[in-house]
């Protein structure tokens, strides 16, 4: 049996770190509040650019002139995955739930004998995919020093997309990040960004005619590696929201433990002392006894 | 009958500015400046480097942009723009910033004739406000 000095230890311990995750429970809750904030504002530009697109791919009538970001390349051999995790730990299923979604995603190209390509975001991604997935690992990227997500850095993001694209390099993109539902929910999304889906009912289309400046394909050719940044910059956005969220409620779940731990421990420790105290009385009556 | 319509300007963080009461609003379009008033056309077209002018009700504004698209429609206009900022409060020390970046990119050789009129509009423009 633990001697009643370990089991002070041990007690002051699991409180010291009990300390730690509501500190960080805290922190994360703050922060959460500021990611959700901007996910909500940068909500427009993205709803917005989508609808000027939807209405410019409309106009285009001969789908064999339109940009090939929007088309495809006709062929669907090489995929390339961008795989948008976090940089910190700590932080529950966020980035297991990210990755697993890929993963199978991953398996279901290769059956099919397709190429794969990945590019990861953040640096827990490519911890976990590196063992098993490391040659199919082509870029990596990091924002561990910005410490807001801004549009700079999506839009890097998007021009390495775009730039191996413009160089062949594969056919299809997609990539995955966290949708944020609420503290508790956060749902791993896959989402194809090149050949755009214009999946969405198209509305307001046939009554408004556009004047466009310069011609339809001029613009859209300029405008969607712009959306692509966007979409990116979307993902990012949430991915934010969902990593506090899930840290969040990662930490609440780590403090409760720890308090329960407390209680236990104090229990043993009371019992414990008391049985040393009865043991101490036992030896001396029986003791007086002898005598 | 009134003359106003309504702008909203957003960035890809935030709505930047919305505003109800607008005359005309003057925009460096890619082929050369627009000026919209209300009722136009329905028209859709983007932005190379340039001054956003604002003409409205309760005064004058002037805005630098790095890109963007616009859109009109129903007298709504939208601009979506990366980089916005106002003329009143500019930083000199950023646009020198944007300024270098910008005589970077030029000088390297492998951009197309549309990036570098690009930047050699950004560059104007931007020596033109500092």
């Amino acid at each position: 049996m633990a001697s009643l000095d370990d089991l002070k230890k041990r007690i002051s311990s699991v409180k010291s770190t009990q300390k730690i995750t509501k500190a960080m429970k805290m922190v994360a809750a703050a922060k959460l509040r500021r990611a959700q904030e901007s996910a909500e504002k940068g909500r427009p530009y993205s709803e917005k650019m989508n609808n000027i697109i939807l209405n410019l791919s409309n106009g285009i009538s001969d789908i064999e002139y339109a940009p090939k970001l929007l088309s495809g390349t006709g062929e669907d051999k090489v995929h390339l995955c961008v795989v948008m995790t976090s940089d910190r730990g700590l932080c529950g299923g966020f980035n297991t739930n990210i990755i697993k979604k890929a993963k199978i995603f991953f398996q279901k190209i290769l059956d099919e004998g397709k190429t794969l390509k990945i590019i990861t975001v953040g640096s827990k991604g490519y911890d976990q995919l590196k063992r098993v997935y490391g040659d199919n690992i082509i870029d990596r990227i990091s924002f561990k020093d910005s410490k807001n997500v801004n549009y700079f850095d999506a839009d890097k993001v998007g021009k390495i997309v775009i730039e191996k694209f413009e160089k062949k390099e594969f056919d299809v993109c997609t990539i995955f990040y966290n949708q944020f539902k609420n503290v508790i929910t956060q749902i791993p999304q896959e989402q194809q960004i090149i050949p755009l889906k214009t999946s969405e009912e198209v509305e307001n289309s046939s009554e408004d005619n556009y004047e466009f400046e310069p011609e339809e394909d001029e613009i859209l050719s300029n405008l969607l590696p712009k959306n692509i940044s966007t979409q990116i910059f979307k993902a990012m956005l949430e991915n934010s929201a969902s990593e506090q969220g899930s840290r969040m409620s990662a930490m609440d779940n780590a403090t409760r433990n720890a308090g329960e731990m407390v209680d236990k421990l104090t229990i043993e420790y009371n019992r414990s002392r008391q049985a040393a105290i009865t043991k101490e009385l036992i030896e001396i009556i029986s003791g007086a006894e002898s005598l | 009958m009134s003359e106003e319509y309504s702008l909203e300007i957003v960035n890809p963080e935030k709505s930047f500015l919305s505003k109800n009461d607008v005359t005309e609003v003057v925009v460096p379009a890619f082929e050369g400046e627009i000026g919209i008033l209300k009722d136009h056309i329905s028209i859709i077209s983007f932005l190379k480097p340039g001054i956003i002018k604002i003409y409205s009700k309760s005064g004058e504004d002037s805005y630098y942009v790095n890109d963007g698209i616009i859109e009109f429609k129903n007298n709504n206009l939208s601009i979506l723009t990366s980089l916005i900022f106002n003329l009143k409060d500019i930083d000199k020390q950023k646009i020198s910033e944007i300024m270098k970046s910008a005589e970077e990119e030029l000088s390297k050789s492998e951009i197309s004739d549309q990036t570098k009129y690009l930047l050699d509009q950004k560059i104007e423009v931007l020596k033109s406000i500092n």
